[in-house]
């Protein structure tokens, strides 16, 4: 974020999330993406962070409950008698 | 994420405390609650505390709810009610007053540009990595976690993320985007670390 003019790669900062969530303007989309073409650090900004989120979407990440934590929170709620397997 | 179920959870039933429905919503919704409580307390025990008490109060609540917001989203909000209770207890030097705390001052400048974000999958999930990134979300602020986790961990819109946490759209907005970037430079500094790191072990088996 260097060589750049700094509002434009401040800008960029500002509108990240939105432009990765899908949520400009195809114009203000346009204009960033003409940024990103002449901005090396801000494309690798914008390249992790898309990473950092695709991580922690994945779904190795989606830890189920434990059996014993199920079974215990069931006992807890008096549910006792639904306890059957979650699959059925 | 939650799942949608085969069939709807019936509000009628769950009011009139039909208990079979309430093993219905209890096995839906344990999974989110069960992740909210483990990534905001960062251990099996306390997030097993707050799965528990947040259905405990739901269940003592359900009569009383008037469904003007998604049984997912009423879920939510009792569960980071929970989770930030436990962590009051917990970790009594935490000012939880930082969840309605003003935005304004948290970093936003990058530091770290390297890009790491074309290394292969296996690294990136191995065991080794997996820990880089839940330690990454445990040196999240509690006010941007919160936030994080229930929009690109759970996947709620910022519309529910905000109804549940009683923020404006805005302000969740503006948090979810520190929290991304909090994130990006932790896992940047450690990735740029492990390829120093692998690049001096090269070329010490070289030597």
């Amino acid at each position: 974020m260097m060589d750049h003019n700094h509002v434009n790669c401040e800008t960029l900062l500002g509108s990240l999330s939105e432009y990765i969530d899908g949520e400009l303007s195809p114009e203000l989309c346009r204009e960033i993406e003409k940024h990103l073409a002449g901005c090396d650090n801000c494309r690798v900004v914008l390249n992790t962070t898309k990473r950092t989120i695709d991580l922690v979407q994945s779904p190795t990440e989606a830890i189920p409950v434990p059996d014993d934590v199920r079974e215990r929170l069931f006992k807890r709620l008096n549910l006792d008698d639904y306890l059957k397997p979650k699959s059925q | 994420m939650v799942n949608p179920t085969s069939q709807e959870l019936s509000l009628e039933k769950l009011r009139a405390g039909d208990r079979a429905e309430i093993a219905r919503m209890v096995d839906e919704f344990s999974g989110p609650v069960y992740r909210l409580g483990l990534r905001m307390l960062g251990n099996q025990q306390d997030a097993e505390d707050v799965l528990q008490n947040t259905f405990m109060n739901a269940l003592m609540h359900l009569s009383e709810f008037e469904g003007r917001s998604s049984l997912a989203t009423w879920l939510y909000r009792i569960a980071a009610n929970e989770a930030l209770m436990l962590i009051r207890r917990r970790k009594p030097e935490v000012n939880i007053e930082d969840l309605q705390a003003d935005d304004s001052d948290a970093e936003l400048t990058p530091h770290q540009f390297v890009d790491w974000s074309g290394l292969p999958e296996d690294e990136l999930l191995s065991e080794e990595g997996k820990k880089a990134l839940d330690e990454a979300i445990q040196t999240l602020p509690q006010n941007l976690r919160m936030v994080f986790v229930m929009r690109d961990v759970e996947g709620l819109s910022i519309k529910d993320t905000a109804d549940a946490l009683g923020l404006t759209e805005t302000n969740v907005k503006t948090r979810l985007l520190r929290a991304r970037l909090h994130l990006r430079e932790r896992l940047s500094a450690y990735y740029a670390e492990r390829s120093e790191h692998l690049i001096r072990e090269d070329k010490n088996d070289g030597s």
